[in-house]
């Protein structure tokens, strides 16, 4: 199971993934929008968490331009805004949405589901 | 409260001493002035147009009045003049006929004068004697009740008048009798003679003064003759002595019948109608006072004078009544607007507030992400390595960093959710989360106040779109209703339902006093309260009504006294639009 973790927070970001491996999944991770996009090019995933709010594209943005690149690709956003429009938006786009921060446990659960759907 | 006492409340003037004192809310107009104002505005415009038609209706009263009484003293006096005429003239022309039936020679015959003088008194009445006077002026016949044969006249006016004119009318005088009397005579020509003999009669007075006693005049009303020099011819019993002057002025000589307006001596108003009689030295004098005139007219003045004076007491206290109601209403409305200014102003502050909570909690939340994943790894890698992972110490300090991130993620979410409300937006709402938000508030109030709450959302309950700042403080104002009204504890049950395809019912039922029918329909308007001498204001349902309606919903109340009450809200599942 890849999943590719993205977030402008490298101190999060790669703690988040050295997590998610202990727990059985591959995990990558990258703090850019070029970087993510890179990534999905060359690697396969099978889902990504997207921060909502990162410099130059934002989260919702980053996952337009990667369904492109991979159609197949679940999605579930992360944010620590926490505003409305963001759960709009993370609903609309049909994904999970979740606060930071969260327990990690609810981050897997999250992830099951939206892989199994 | 007593009802009358009740109804006496409206018309207390609340905004009197609004402003006055530092103790009173803040006012924004001076409304004793506006009230003052409003009153003598009103009390004019009221009173002005009563008191003008009244002055009108006294003026046009006042000439019709004058008129008719003119007019009246004018058909007395002209009638009266005729009678006069009449009877002076019916005098003269008797004199006339005896001229034309009788010769000079046969009168002189002094048996003769008597039976003429006797036909006279039963033909016409009024003559008192007869006389022949020839050229000389000396009397040569008489027949009468005094001894008058030789008498001569020769110097006095009324033989030298007759001599020139033919007939004379003479005033009322004394003369050798020493009685008051009036003499009519006639010139009689002798054909081919010279000579001239003078038939005079003597008139009884008394004729007259029947014939002007018997005019149906009012009390101090009074007619008489009085002479062309102002002598009084005929008795009166205001104006002057018999044969003395009158008190009044002698009127200008007129062909028709007059009407003057004058005083007499005692300065009070009086009507003179008047008239020259014509061939005597007669002015027929008809006085008639104006306060005996006006009489009638004063009882029906001092009615309508009472009628307006009531007629001004009952407006003025209408008009109080209406500018104190008028006034109460302005000064409660801009109560009202201060408390929404007031209102506006806190929300203002508290969506500030709200903003900068939502940076602070945004800002926080990234770096709390960043000690929880760390902190939660240092946790996987101890749980990984046998050497640690039974170190309970270990565990428990790394759960300790992992909770307290757990806790103040929490509040940075109650602080998002904070500044939330205050923006109004539709979204989806699960109400068994809004419903344990709120009272996620009240549960310590409920516990102190010793009231049992009982929640009940059914599984089945869909998300409903609505906005939920507006329906956390609809559900908070009834809660906090229902709390109020159970003073000495009880049961809150809160229950949910779906009513058909299209809408959800929240019912709140508490176990208070219940609310009387005549307060169940008043229940929802501003400033209606129970509780006034708690300090309530009556607008809290008045908001939640607002509320509810603003989310295209509605709410009743059910109740009877002491069985509790019930309020429900009805709210669409779906808003649409804009709210």
């Amino acid at each position: 199971m890849k999943v590719l973790l993205v977030d402008d927070e490298e101190k999060f970001v790669s703690r988040l993934a050295e997590r998610l491996e202990i727990r059985g999944f591959e995990a990558d991770w990258t703090t850019t929008s070029d970087g993510a996009l890179s990534k999905v090019e060359h690697n396969e995933y099978n889902i990504a968490v997207l921060d909502v709010k990162m410099p130059r594209l934002s989260g919702i943005d980053l996952k337009k331009r990667l369904e492109k690149l991979a159609p197949k690709m679940k999605f579930v956003f992360v944010s620590g805004h926490g505003s409305e429009e963001d759960y709009d938006i993370g609903i609309r786009e049909g994904a999970s949405y979740l606060i930071k921060p969260f327990k990690i446990e609810t981050l897997v659960e999250k992830i099951k589901e939206a892989l199994s759907a | 409260m007593n009802p009358i006492k009740n109804f006496a409340t409206h018309f207390k003037p609340r905004f009197w001493h609004a402003g006055t004192s530092m103790d009173q809310a803040q006012t924004l107009f001076n409304y004793r002035r506006f009230y003052l104002i409003s009153v003598s505005l009103r009390a004019f415009v009221s009173i002005a147009p009563m008191a003008i038609l009244l002055m009108f209706t006294y003026m046009l009263q006042d000439t019709a009045i004058e008129n008719e009484n003119h007019l009246r003293i004018v058909r007395l006096t002209s009638n009266t003049r005729r009678t006069i005429t009449y009877f002076l003239q019916e005098r003269l022309d008797a004199l006339k006929f005896i001229i034309q039936q009788k010769n000079v020679e046969a009168l002189k015959a002094s048996d003769e004068l008597s039976q003429v003088l006797h036909n006279l008194k039963m033909g016409f009445g009024g003559f008192v004697d007869l006389g022949l006077i020839d050229n000389s002026g000396s009397q040569i016949g008489y027949s009468g009740p005094f001894s008058l044969i030789g008498k001569n006249y020769r110097d006095q006016e009324w033989f030298i008048r007759c001599a020139e004119d033919g007939s004379y009318v003479s005033d009322v005088f004394l003369g050798y009798r020493n009685l008051p009397h009036m003499i009519v005579a006639l010139r009689w020509p002798v054909e081919g003679s010279s000579a001239i003999f003078i038939l005079r009669a003597t008139l009884d007075i008394q004729k007259l003064i029947q014939i002007l006693s018997s005019l149906e005049l009012t009390e101090k009303s009074e007619a008489f003759l009085c002479s062309r020099d102002g002598l009084l011819q005929t008795p009166s019993d205001y104006y002057g002595e018999m044969l003395g002057r009158i008190d009044l002025p002698v009127p200008e000589y007129s062909v028709h019948t007059q009407v003057v307006e004058t005083v007499d001596k005692t300065g009070d108003p009086i009507l003179i109608g008047y008239a020259y009689i014509e061939n005597s030295p007669f002015i027929l004098m008809v006085v008639k006072r104006s306060v005996e005139i006006m009489k009638g007219w004063r009882s029906i003045r001092q009615k309508i004078n009472w009628f307006f004076g009531v007629s001004v007491v009952i407006t003025m206290v209408v008009v109080l009544c209406i500018s104190i109601l008028t006034m109460n209403r302005i000064y409660d409305a801009d109560q009202t607007r201060l408390k929404a200014i007031e209102r506006l102003e806190t929300s203002s502050r508290l969506i500030s507030v709200g903003r900068l909570a939502a940076g602070v909690a945004h800002e926080i939340n990234n770096p709390l992400a960043v000690i929880g994943e760390n902190a939660g790894l240092i946790k996987d890698l101890f749980t990984l390595r046998k050497e640690y992972k039974g170190d309970e110490r270990l565990m428990e300090l790394i759960d300790a960093v992992l909770e307290s991130v757990e806790r103040s993620g929490e509040i940075t979410k109650e602080l998002l959710g904070f500044a939330r409300q205050f923006e109004p937006k539709i979204t989806p709402i699960q109400l068994s989360r809004v419903l344990s938000e709120v009272l996620s508030f009240q549960r310590k109030e409920a516990a102190y106040r010793n009231i049992d709450i009982q929640v009940d959302v059914p599984e089945d309950i869909p998300m409903i779109y609505s906005d939920r700042g507006r329906l956390h403080q609809i559900l908070l104002n009834l809660i906090n209703n229902a709390f109020q009204a159970m003073k000495n504890g009880g049961r809150l049950d809160i229950s949910v339902k779906r009513d058909g395809e299209k809408t959800v019912s929240i019912r709140i039922r508490d176990t208070g006093p219940g609310i009387s029918p005549e307060d169940q329909k008043r229940i929802f308007e501003p400033f209606f309260t129970t509780r006034g001498s708690e300090g309530g204001i009556g607008l809290g349902l008045s908001i939640t009504f607002g509320l509810v309606r603003k989310l295209k919903g509605d709410i009743s109340v059910q109740s009877k006294l002491g069985e509790g009450a019930i309020f429900e809200i009805h709210l669409p599942i779906n808003t649409q639009g804009e709210i």
